[in-house]
């Protein structure tokens, strides 16, 4: 079970439940990670200075100090892939570890296929792997040199905002981007209040987009916190 | 003093148990609260000091803790002598410039809270920057502590005695002493000695008299003074045993014979002679038991100098340290106003003073007197002299508007058109015309301007008719005798308009005033009347007090010497002495501050609002000019606070009654959820908790197929179980009123679709039909709430309609906002659940369906969160459809493309 095989990735726990340690320990273990674990923020700041994680997997409810306070301390030095772990109807500090610099989040309870879909997610994104030109999500094709896009073989016209949008969920692909990152990232500017400019548009991009925009396929709307675009190669 | 002995009283042999229940409680009360104990004299060196030693000593030895706050022993060596052995609290040293001053200190006082506390001479005058002005307002403060406190006093310091003594001595004595205090002592111990005795102790050496007021005091000495002050401290103790004696008969029932109740009206006017008339009045009413009243008539015909109405301010305030009431009155009529009021108080005395001014006056503005004296009838009258000391009064000026030049200049151009048009229509006009037309012209002058430019205008006009149309013309000379005549009707009219329209004028602005001051009350109150919870009161009476007396306000509350500011305007300056200030009136609930008699140096004047079981609220205003507030001013604001202290005991009162009712659903509503999910909540974890430890235990025996069995029923029924978890806690959060419901503007076809990809592995096959009209405005909603409520139909419909059966979704836009249908194909409302759907623990009987019957509550809590209605209607040819209903809203900002250009 306990593959320490020193070059498989190091995960850093930050959970303060021993049973929800144990689970992840053993299930990590499973899958071929190595596993470091810490039940307070002091604790993992001190670990993740020493041995330089390769993804740190976080709940937010800690006792001492919150979780959202240590992804910034961790996101002053470390580019380390941060997710977060936080229960249901606590929205606002999931985007506001998301926006703290955390690069995805599960709601707690979570499955574990879910689990592996977000790291899997985040280890891809945080390795330096050369800009794709095309990403292909099973019918819907983004060329991005030549700036097209395709479903089932049929080119798609977008204006600008609208490309603008897919492909900035096209490059975090299978990650989560909360409203506010996205109206910085198009729009320029993250005023909250605006942030019906996202929904309108994204309404308007899966019109042209999905098969069926009431049932989206790939432009999946995460509650409260933002729009992921869903890949279904990592299994998310 | 048993002030409200004439009250209780009533003439038959048996006690009225009520006032015999008020006596016996009152008494207790005394037996509860702290002693005052006055050692009473009437000149100095009669020996109170020596007097309260000896009784301090006496406790001490009984094992009673004294402590000697100060006593003066003015160098004499007997009294020092008493002083040993006794605990003498160190002064406080206060630093003014380069004089050290020492002074009683409170503080420390009031820490060490010892049983009884010596406190020599009542009538002393703090060193400026103590707490108090006065030594007495520190004994309150002690009493109220539950300190016992001795005190020595001389009779020409009383209040009310304090011009007799002046009249007496020809020494007029500043530190006075209210009578109320007199009254507050439980015990008063004359301490008299014979005159000639005083004398030879005062030749003997044996009283100290500093160099400074030796002459002074020479004066005082003298036998004929000695013995009428003597008399005079006699008189007022025997006053005070004498109620004391009439407390004991009506205690016991003796029928004395008694005073009718006297009500006293004493007027009280600008001219320094009023303090007399105050004091006499208090002494009158102390002596026939009565409650007494002083008026003030605020004339809007002649409106007082500054230094007028500080003086009347002076003599209110006097009436209020005596234990007088208050009455200010408004009438251009004094007497009338005084007589009405008068009358309808049942006043049956009424002082007033001696005119000073001379009879002319009377003559041209009516005397007070006469008219009082002709409309009093029944009531008896009191003249008093006025004190032959007493300054003559500068007529009151009235306030001059500003001289302008133009208005000069319009009295001309006036009178100039007259001429002219008088000219040019000589021919025709006779004399008389002509002079109709000059007081047309003296008129509208008078209307418009001045007395200065009315006088002026007549003056003119006289002169231009005598040069232009008296003959002979062109000159000033005059022919005729009758023309003078003219003449000075022509000036006595100017005269007279110009002065009326001035009067009205002033009328006017006065009534001006007074609306706006009744008005912004009115304002106050109305949006008083709109305060839902405490601080809001708070916040509105801030706001208010702010504007109309221009200054900063802090409304705070609070107990246990804890204030938390409850309200303040934006540049409230904070500052550690207001805090102390603050504290203080809560604590005593009187006003301080800033023109008060305790701590005036204040920047801030501080008012108590009544006090309450969580401790008391104050107002505190710093005015922007850093004056204190004048008299009115100070009525007008104490007239906000008691508007405010009404809506802050409304505000508290409702509060309360909410809480108590939240409370009580709050258990209501614990108690039936806890019965009703106890069986929802166990079911599943008997399923979890049977699937695993069959794993557990029967590892080996167990095949592949029935393992992957058990770990699927493990996750079903945790799903189930976190289902359960999820709308147990948000029907708590809607329920308990602590759901925020965040509008975001938000189209319908997200809501549906995350609806629909959360439910994504139970709809499984089925066909789910969206029908959302283009141009569907944006949904004003909480997004992650409403998509939970579309969620819960969907969910709701899964459960109870065929795995085969189609869903649909439509929506519509219509005059009642928008509309989303959840329309399903199934079997349709059971008819016992019709009218039930939407309460909590109601669910549908369907084999195999799980639930706690939550799901629909909680969308109609939703909805109503939004303001927004919940429906359930048949489908057409069989099932159910869920309406929903949101107001209409306005539409948000476009969502131009601004910084799209690529």
């Amino acid at each position: 079970m306990t593959a320490t095989d020193p070059l498989s990735p190091l995960v850093l726990v930050v959970e303060d439940e021993p049973q929800m340690r144990r689970f992840i320990r053993t299930f990590l273990g499973a899958h071929g990670y190595r596993v470091l674990e810490a039940s307070t923020a002091s604790e993992a700041l001190l670990l993740a200075t020493s041995h330089n994680p390769a993804l740190v997997l976080m709940d937010l409810g800690l006792p001492d100090g919150d979780g959202i306070s240590l992804t910034r301390s961790i996101r002053e030095w470390s580019k380390t892939p941060i997710v977060v772990i936080s229960a249901r109807g606590r929205e606002d500090d999931k985007v506001d570890a998301l926006d703290a610099g955390a690069d995805d989040y599960l709601t707690k309870p979570f499955g574990v296929n879910e689990l592996l879909a977000r790291m899997r997610v985040a280890l891809r994104h945080a390795s330096t792997a050369p800009v794709e030109q095309e990403l292909d999500l099973g019918g819907l094709r983004i060329d991005f040199a030549r700036r097209e896009v395709t479903r089932d073989g049929q080119p798609v016209h977008l204006p600008p905002i609208e490309y603008k949008l897919l492909t900035l969920l096209a490059r975090h692909a299978g990650k989560v981007l909360t409203h506010r990152q996205i109206l910085k990232e198009v729009w320029g500017h993250g005023a909250q209040e605006q942030a019906h400019y996202v929904r309108v548009h994204m309404a308007e991009l899966r019109k042209k987009v999905e098969r069926n925009p009431a049932r989206p396929e790939w432009l999946v709307t995460e509650p409260g916190v933002g729009y992921r675009l869903r890949d279904r190669s990592v299994g998310g | 003093m048993p002030t409200n002995v004439q009250n209780s009283h009533r003439p038959t042999e048996r006690p009225d148990p009520d006032a015999l229940l008020a006596r016996v409680q009152a008494a207790a009360a005394r037996e509860q609260r702290a002693k005052l104990k006055i050692f009473f004299g009437f000149a100095p060196g009669v020996g109170k000091t020596y007097r309260m030693l000896q009784v301090a000593r006496e406790l001490a030895q009984d094992g009673v803790q004294v402590l000697v706050g100060t006593v003066e022993t003015h160098g004499r060596q007997e009294t020092a002598a008493l002083l040993q052995g006794l605990e003498v609290l160190p002064r406080r040293v206060l630093m003014a410039g380069n004089v050290v001053l020492e002074e009683f200190d409170l503080d420390a006082a009031l820490l060490r809270r010892p049983r009884v506390l010596l406190l020599d001479e009542l009538a002393h005058s703090n060193v400026p920057g103590m707490r108090h002005a006065k030594r007495w307002q520190d004994v309150l403060d002690l009493l109220e502590a539950g300190i016992d406190v001795y005190t020595t006093l001389n009779v020409q310091h009383v209040e009310s005695l304090n011009d007799v003594v002046a009249q007496i001595t020809h020494v007029q004595v500043r530190e006075t002493v209210p009578d109320s205090i007199l009254e507050r002592a439980d015990d008063i111990e004359l301490v008299d000695i014979s005159a000639d005795a005083l004398l030879q102790r005062l030749q003997d050496g044996k009283v100290y008299v500093p160099e400074a007021a030796v002459r002074a005091t020479q004066h005082f000495f003298q036998r004929g003074n000695l013995l009428a002050l003597r008399e005079l401290a006699l008189r007022r103790t025997a006053e005070r045993v004498d109620a004391d004696v009439l407390e004991q008969r009506a205690d016991q029932g003796v029928n004395a014979p008694w005073p009718t109740s006297e009500r006293i009206l004493v007027c009280v006017g600008p001219s320094p002679a009023s303090a007399r008339l105050v004091r006499t009045a208090r002494r009158l009413a102390a002596g026939l038991h009565a409650k007494w009243f002083a008026a003030y008539v605020e004339s809007p015909l002649r409106p007082l100098t500054e230094a007028q109405t500080q003086r009347v301010d002076a003599h209110l305030r006097l009436v209020e340290a005596l234990g007088g009431t208050v009455v200010r009155l408004v009438g251009a009529q004094p007497s009338a106003a005084l007589l009405a009021y008068a009358r309808t108080n049942n006043v049956t005395r009424i002082v007033i003073g001696k005119p000073t001014h001379s009879r002319l006056r009377d003559f041209l503005r009516g005397s007070l007197l006469d008219e009082v004296v002709r409309g009093s009838g029944e009531i008896d009258l009191h003249v008093m002299a006025a004190d032959s000391g007493s300054v003559a009064e500068a007529p009151p000026q009235a306030p001059r508007a500003p001289l302008k030049l133009g208005a000069f200049g319009t009295a001309l151009a006036v009178v100039a058109a007259g001429t002219s048009l008088a000219w040019l229509g000589r021919a025709a006009l006779a004399l008389p015309d002509i002079v109709m037309i000059y007081l047309l012209g003296i008129i509208v002058v008078a209307v418009r301007t001045g007395i200065g430019p009315s006088l002026l205008a007549a003056a003119a006009s006289v002169a231009a008719y005598d040069f232009f149309f008296v003959p002979p013309f062109f000159t000033f000379a005059v022919s005729d005798a009758r023309h003078v005549l003219t003449f000075c009707t022509m000036f006595v009219v100017g005269v007279s308009m110009s002065t009326l329209m001035v009067r009205i004028r002033r009328q006017e602005q006065d009534a001006r005033a007074r609306e706006a001051r009744t008005s912004s009350l009115f304002a106050l109150s109305r949006d008083l009347s709109s305060a839902r919870d405490v601080s809001n009161v708070a916040a509105i009476l801030c706001d208010h007090v702010a504007r109309g007396f221009a200054g900063d306000v802090q409304v705070a509350s609070g107990g246990d010497g804890h204030l938390q500011p409850l309200a303040q305007t934006g540049a409230w300056p904070p500052d550690s002495t207001d805090e102390g200030l603050l504290q203080w009136v809560a604590a005593h609930g009187r006003e301080a501050g800033l023109g008060t008699a305790t701590l005036p140096g204040s920047r801030a004047l501080c008012l108590p609002l009544p006090e309450h079981a969580e401790g008391r609220t104050v107002l505190a205003i710093v005015p922007q000019s850093g004056e204190p507030l004048d008299g009115q001013a100070l009525a007008s604001l104490q007239a906000y606070v008691r508007q405010g202290a009404l809506a802050l005991e409304r505000a508290r009162l409702a509060t309360a009654v909410n809480a108590a009712e939240l409370r009580a659903k709050t258990e209501e509503m614990r108690s039936s959820l806890l019965s009703a999910v106890s069986h929802d909540l166990r079911t599943p974890l008997a399923a979890i908790t049977g699937a695993a430890t069959t794993l557990r235990a029967d590892e080996r025996t167990l095949n592949p197929i029935q393992r992957a069995d058990l770990v699927e029923a493990i996750c079903e029924e945790s799903e189930r179980l976190e289902r359960l978890v999820v709308n147990l806690l948000d029907m708590t959060r809607l329920e308990s009123g602590q759901l925020r419901v965040k509008r975001e503007w938000v189209p319908l076809e997200e809501l549906v679709g995350s609806a629909l990809n959360r439910l994504e592995l139970r709809l499984g096959a089925r066909e789910v039909s969206v029908q959302i009209p283009a141009g569907l405005p944006l949904l004003h909603v909480d997004a992650l709430l409403f998509e939970q409520a579309l969620l819960n139909l969907l969910e709701n419909a899964v459960k109870y309609t065929p795995a085969d059966s189609p869903i649909e979704i439509h929506a519509a836009q219509v005059p009642a906002g928008v509309e989303v249908a959840v329309v399903d194909h199934g079997p349709g409302l059971p008819d016992e659940l019709a009218g039930r759907v939407f309460e909590k623990f109601v669910r549908g009987s369907h084999v195999g369906v799980s639930g706690a019957g939550l799901g629909l509550a909680i969308c109609k809590g939703i909805l109503d969160a939004h303001g927004g209605t919940i429906a359930i209607l048949p489908t057409p040819n069989g099932g159910a459809t869920f309406q929903l209903t949101l107001p209409p809203t306005r539409g948000p900002a476009a969502t131009s493309e601004e910084g799209t250009t690529q």
